[in-house]
């Protein structure tokens, strides 16, 4: 049984004067307790707009959210917002790329992490700030009972960061939603971080939804992985499929435009050409099309659906002609 | 090095840090303390390290954006460290700065044909077809139209706008370019097209870099020596090949280690290590090894005495009382610790973080 399932899932933008942006189409994926998914892109994929919709963060007006986000088996689209009010933050809980902004610069970091417990655990002062300094504690902040009165801006970014995750274990959230957690923090304390969200996973049997588009993390810490592009999955497999054997061009070009400490130096990188903004709408074809090198004539005739992989089990592609097991093995030596 | 085109030497930088009305000076952030090293005719020299180790601070002081506070910087044979700015400027023709972020290090009231074209009218300097011509030539060096003359920067894409920025540093056919972090900006897919791009200019037109990141895959991927910053100093200085291969440093060991590789099966073999807590301020760092405080190998030598950069194998150069892949022949005090550094590196992240390996 999966905590939480996320069918068909689309986010149009509109604002008068302007076309509709439809940041999000036909997402669907499903994580269970104890289970890592990521979902991976570059810039502009709609990563972050998938994990508002999960969290009811979008805009009131203006973003339109279609398809069923189911909770528990709660539908959360319909929830109204006081019901939602009261999963977020203590079973749903989310991490951003930028501590600075969901931390409450002009509260100490005690405060904000008591509140929380005070709130959704109905714990008394004594106990709240007992059980923060130990939340610190764990997440690894030197000197807690210090740090819990000083003010966002008074510690680093990864102590800051390492703060936001304290506050969202408060609660022993049931998912954790974490949108490029890292991706602002140096590479020593990054690793200190993934590894932390590891623990909490195992330990606690939380669903955790890792949001990024760095492959090595993925590569380290997601039972499956979702490469997005243009707003749509184009490729869903386990991590040891996906970086084995991608079969979507889009994640092949990835692999191959990195250069990588774990393999030999390359001579040369082979980048993909062109920037994700030289798309075309699904509505016409591949979104992908413009910068293909696999491009087929139907490519831009039509959109390629999300289907199974008829070489793979549990492996589902999007493409027309997607890198077929000789090419394959090219791409990945 | 013989001839050397760029030879630093005991390079420093403090900002002072001042308080009150009268702005007495209360201390200084020593953001780059004491950094030597030569960069020769044509290579790259890739400058690696944490945020805020001063790498930035050192490019700025390479091109004289910033004076130094002590130190010497040699480039092409002349002592430029304490050149007024005046005399400076013919000089900028010959050593350009790449920038980080393509966003906001363009203006975006000109055009992309003022933008590259600025240097030459600064400059002063008379071009055979005129400023136009030599604009659309550079910018199709960079793989743009020479119909992007008249567009604006908004109407380009991040990889688009970062060979803009290029473009405007080979107008003056510079022969050296620092590059401050030249793809941490881009999105994953482009950031091959920037660094094969870089490459491709050197071997045209006899580039020597510099090149600043973070980001240690891309360091390796484009430099032929590596130096390593911790807090404002070099702690490892080596070829490319040399450092990857046998890192003697252990903060460079603890720094490739937490380097996450998109391989999974890889992933589980490559040996570990964990470093606890953050890089501690600039302005109060550590005494002697300024690396003491979050070492696994850190002995009371460590906090006593600060190790010279010496070098440990041929050009390998490395800061440390106790190296990792120690050549026989020279100091490895420390092997014996690499056990015990295994073992504390699987302790989980917790257990009071900070200076947790030495207390
Ligand atoms: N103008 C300034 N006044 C005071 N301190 C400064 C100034 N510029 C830089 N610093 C400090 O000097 C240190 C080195 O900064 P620098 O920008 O060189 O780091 P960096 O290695 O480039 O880091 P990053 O990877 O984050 O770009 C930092 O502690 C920074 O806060
Ligand atoms: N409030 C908004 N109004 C209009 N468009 C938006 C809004 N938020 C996001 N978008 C658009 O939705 C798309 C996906 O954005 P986002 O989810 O933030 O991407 P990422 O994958 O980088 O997290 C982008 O094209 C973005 O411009
Ligand atoms: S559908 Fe066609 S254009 Fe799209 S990724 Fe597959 S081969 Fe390339
Ligand atoms: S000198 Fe000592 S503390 Fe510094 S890096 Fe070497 S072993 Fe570690
Ligand atoms: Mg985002
Ligand atoms: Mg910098």
């Amino acid at each position: 049984m999966s905590l939480l399932d996320v069918r068909d899932l689309s986010i149009v933008f509109s604002r008068r004067g302007r076309r509709d942006v439809r940041a999000v189409d036909e997402v669907t994926f499903s994580v269970a307790a104890g289970e890592t998914v990521g979902l991976v892109g570059e810039s502009g994929c709609g990563k972050s707009v998938t994990s508002l919709a999960i969290m009811g963060l979008l805009p009131k007006r203006g973003a339109a959210v279609g398809g069923s986000i189911k909770f528990d088996g709660t539908e959360l689209t319909s929830l109204p917002a006081d019901k939602m009010r009261g999963l977020r933050g203590r079973d749903i809980a989310m991490v951003f790329q930028d501590p600075m902004t969901s931390l409450n610069p002009v509260i100490p970091i005690g405060l904000q992490v008591t509140e929380v417990l005070r709130r959704h655990r109905d714990m008394d002062a004594a106990a709240a700030s007992k059980e923060a300094a130990s939340l610190l504690e764990r997440v690894g902040i030197p000197d807690p009972a210090r740090r819990l009165k000083e003010y966002p801006h008074q510690l680093s970014g990864g102590m800051r960061q390492r703060a936001l995750i304290a506050m969202a274990l408060a609660c022993k959230p049931r998912l954790l939603i974490a949108d490029e957690p890292t991706t602002a923090l140096d590479v020593t304390i990054q690793a200190q971080i993934l590894e932390l969200l590891k623990e909490l996973v195992v330990d606690s049997g939380t669903a955790l939804v890792m949001i990024t588009h760095d492959l090595g993390v993925v590569a380290g810490m997601c039972d499956s992985v979702h490469v997005m592009y243009s707003g749509r999955i184009v490729e869903r497999a386990s991590r040891w499929e996906l970086f084995e054997a991608p079969r979507h061009p889009y994640t092949a070009g990835l692999l191959a435009s990195v250069p990588r400490l774990d393999q030999a130096r390359g001579e040369k990188l082979e980048p993909i050409p062109g920037s994700p903004r030289d798309t075309i709408p699904w509505t016409q074809g591949c979104a992908f099309a413009p910068r293909c090198r696999n491009r087929i004539e139907s490519c831009t005739q039509g959109a390629p659906e999300l289907v199974a992989d008829k070489l793979r089990p549990d492996h589902d592609l999007r493409c027309f002609n997607p890198i077929d097991v000789a090419e394959q093995e090219a791409v990945t030596l | 090095m013989s001839d050397p085109l760029l030879s630093v030497t005991g390079l420093r930088k403090h900002f002072p840090i001042t308080k009150g009305l009268l702005r007495r000076q209360v201390g200084a952030v020593k953001a780059v303390d004491g950094v030597d090293f030569d960069v020769a005719r044509g290579e790259t020299l890739g400058l690696v390290g944490e945020s805020g180790c001063g790498k930035t601070t050192t490019g700025r002081l390479l091109i004289r954006l910033l004076d130094p506070t002590g130190g010497t910087i040699v480039f092409d044979g002349r002592d430029i460290t304490r050149l007024p700015q005046r005399r400076m400027r013919p000089l900028r023709r010959d050593i350009q700065m790449i920038f980080q972020d393509p966003y906001s290090s363009l203006n975006p009231r000109h055009t992309v044909g003022a933008i590259v074209g600025a240097p030459f009218r600064i400059q002063g300097i008379e071009t055979e077809h005129g400023v136009k011509r030599a604009v659309q030539e550079i910018l199709e060096l960079v793989g743009l139209s020479p119909e992007h003359y008249n567009r604006y920067p908004h109407e380009f894409s991040g990889g688009q706008r970062q060979r803009i920025g290029i473009a405007r540093t080979l107008a003056l056919r510079p022969k050296l370019i620092i590059a401050d972090e030249p793809v941490s900006a881009l999105d994953v897919s482009i950031q091959a097209q920037v660094v094969n791009l870089l490459e491709d200019l050197q071997n045209e037109l006899d580039l020597t870099y510099v090149v600043i990141a973070h980001d240690l895959s891309v360091v390796r991927h484009i430099s032929e020596r590596v130096a390593v910053m911790y807090l404002g100093k070099i702690v490892e200085l080596a070829d490319r090949r040399s450092l990857y291969e046998t890192p003697m440093h252990p903060y460079t060991v603890a720094l490739m280690s937490a380097v996450p590789v998109p391989d999974p099966a890889r992933r589980r073999q490559r040996d570990r290590i964990r470093l606890a807590g953050d890089v501690p301020s600039p302005l109060n760092p550590p005494a002697a090894c300024r690396f003491h405080t979050r070492c696994w190998k850190a002995r009371e030598v460590c906090r006593q005495e600060e190790p010279p950069l010496a070098e440990l194998a041929p050009g390998h150069r490395v800061a440390c009382h106790f190296p990792e892949n120690a050549p026989a022949a020279a100091p490895s005090r420390g092997d014996s610790d690499r056990q015990v550094s295994d073992q504390r590196s699987e302790a989980p992240a917790g257990g009071g973080g900070g200076p947790a390996a030495t207390s």
